[in-house]
């Protein structure tokens, strides 16, 4: 079975899906698009009144739009390949239809993981290449080679823990036969990566900043690219080094248990269909 | 008259039954809605720790973005979260876009039962067991976050926020209706309704306090009602508005109430004599 061509065609098949409502397609890339630039005015609006956000943390206003850009990266990565499945999963389970991803000869995680492509997301990942590009120029500074290399691969990390997250979150509807407050569970817990490490500290922050670095990695998603681009190759102290050598081993982590999660639910799994 | 309100109890009654069903998914997805403010908490806090190490603040006064301090800026993220609760209806619009589609509105044409009013009690049902059961995660959240409240306003400011907030209700109803009842001239009113939560997620207050909005831009969110629905009750109750701008708020508020209320009234007359039903 080659899985790369199930894929394509996975692909080409939502593509012309999506280009049957064409005009919606549009809509839908437009809307995003739009959220993104409010979004982008809220933090413009936020450095007419501080300098950085953080005292010395060095976020000033364009290392931290290379933040946003890397956040946009992979959240549209995520929403175009992961989002409408899992929160169609869901719905497998509990309408019975999973039954149909079971019989066929392929991985079913693989199936349900990749059966829909959301293409009007990919919108946001070219606005990602707009802020990045403006921000590089506005700080004059050009990236080496190992920080492109390296760039690249710790987005994909960062896709790979949030699309763990997600799959384990919605197998786990298996258990629990309505949840849509599950997938809302998973938004709420990215929220906290929409930020800069560096802002979680004091009594209440540093536990919280270190239960979601290493208990739910999700902190280690957007910081550790941004951080090569904002803070490169000077690495003030040894954790600077460790955080990307652990957001490494956290992947392959958050891959292996949320394939772990899958499985078990998939045991537990009782068709609905008669 | 008597047959009318014993109807109107009717329903009320029954919607408050069937919002009961789901109550524990219901009180755990409120106590979450939370979670987003602890990032809201550290985001300004290291915002404003920025600002007090800046070259311009001066020794000993107290940092503030627009008149807003730190802890004001705390309070106000959480008194919209009540605002948001009253002035919230999520489903309303494309409900009844749904309804005109598919043909359901007909039951409203032949019964004796006017949908809006129909419509109106079931959100207030559901308002209110959603207040019965969120009341308890609110009260956690709020008594955690005590410490960022500058205490109880006094009793003219408080009626006054609450005044606002049932306004904010009854704006954010009639608001939605009436962008529903368009779904009477174009069928699939969902686009509209996104590119409207997306502007009112900005310029509702929702997001942060309009004040900080600079310039022209700030003067349009003042005019438009949208800062109804989260920034004016929230700052009525931290004393941002008072006074004569606080009388003058509150009949603007209504003003538009009473505005969207007749636009509804106008747009459902004028789309029913345009709506055809067939079949039973």
């Amino acid at each position: 079975m080659n899985y790369l061509r199930v894929f394509l065609t996975f692909a080409r098949n939502s593509l012309v899906r999506d280009m049957t409502f064409r005009a919606n397609f549009f809509l839908d890339a437009f809307t995003s698009m739009v959220w993104v630039l409010m979004n982008l005015g809220f933090y413009t609006l936020i450095f007419q009144y501080a300098p950085s956000i953080g005292a010395g943390t060095g976020w000033e206003k364009y290392p931290f739009f290379l933040f946003l850009a890397t956040s946009l990266f992979i959240n549209s990565l995520v929403q175009t390949f992961f989002m409408t499945n899992m929160a169609e999963m869901s719905e497998l389970i509990r309408t019975g239809a999973l039954d149909f991803a079971l019989l066929k000869p392929v991985d079913p995680q693989f199936l349900v993981s990749f059966a829909r492509m959301e293409w009007s997301s990919i919108g946001n990942f070219f606005l990602g290449f707009l802020l990045l590009g403006y921000s590089l120029v506005q700080l004059g500074y050009v990236p080496g080679a190992l920080e492109i290399a390296l760039y690249p691969l710790y987005i994909a990390c960062g896709v790979a823990i949030y699309y763990s997250l997600m799959i384990a979150l919605a197998a786990a509807s298996v258990w629990l036969g309505r949840n849509m407050t599950l997938l809302d569970f998973w938004f709420y817990l990215t929220t906290f990566s929409r930020y800069p490490m560096e802002i979680y500290r004091g009594p209440w922050g540093s536990p919280l900043r270190w239960a979601f670095t290493f208990i739910i990695p999700v902190l280690v998603v957007v910081n550790v690219p941004a951080r090569l681009l904002v803070k490169p190759l000077a690495p003030q102290t040894p954790a600077d080094w460790l955080l990307p050598l652990f957001t490494l081993l956290a992947t392959l982590l958050s891959l292996a248990a949320s394939r772990l999660v899958f499985n078990l639910a998939l045991k537990s799994y009782r068709s609905a269909s008669s | 008259m008597l047959k009318s309100l014993a109807a109107s109890w009717t329903i009320l009654r029954i919607s408050l039954e069937e919002r009961l069903v789901y109550r524990g998914d219901f009180a755990l997805s409120t106590l979450m809605r939370f979670l987003p403010i602890v990032t809201q908490i550290f985001l300004w806090g290291a915002v404003f720790s920025a600002i007090g190490t800046g070259t311009n603040s001066a020794a000993g006064k107290t940092v503030s973005i627009v008149g807003y301090s730190y802890n004001d800026m705390i309070a106000y993220y959480l008194l919209t979260m009540i605002a948001r609760s009253f002035s919230s209806m999520p489903g309303l619009a494309s409900g009844i876009a749904r309804d005109i589609r598919d043909g359901n509105i007909k039951k409203f044409l032949i019964q004796p039962v006017d949908m809006l009013g129909y419509l109106l009690l079931y959100r207030l049902a559901h308002k209110l067991v959603y207040y019965v059961i969120a009341i308890a995660p609110f009260a956690l959240v709020f008594f955690l976050c005590r410490g960022y409240f500058p205490g109880w306003p006094d009793g003219p400011t408080l009626a006054a926020f609450l005044a606002s907030l049932v306004m904010s209700f009854l704006l954010g109803f009639f608001l939605e209706a009436a962008l529903g009842m368009v779904g009477f001239w174009f069928l699939e009113v969902s686009s509209l309704m996104f590119v409207f939560m997306l502007f009112s997620f900005f310029f509702s207050g929702h997001m942060f306090p309009i004040d900080m909005l600079p310039g022209a831009w700030g003067e349009i969110v003042k005019i438009i009602p949208l800062q109804y629905l989260a920034y004016f009750p929230s700052a009525v109750f931290l004393g941002k508005i008072q006074g004569p701008a606080l009388a003058w708020g509150l009949t603007l508020q209504f003003a538009w109430v009473l505005f969207f209320f007749l636009a509804c009234r106008l747009l459902f007359h004028l789309g029913t004599k345009r709506y055809s039903g067939f079949g039973g």
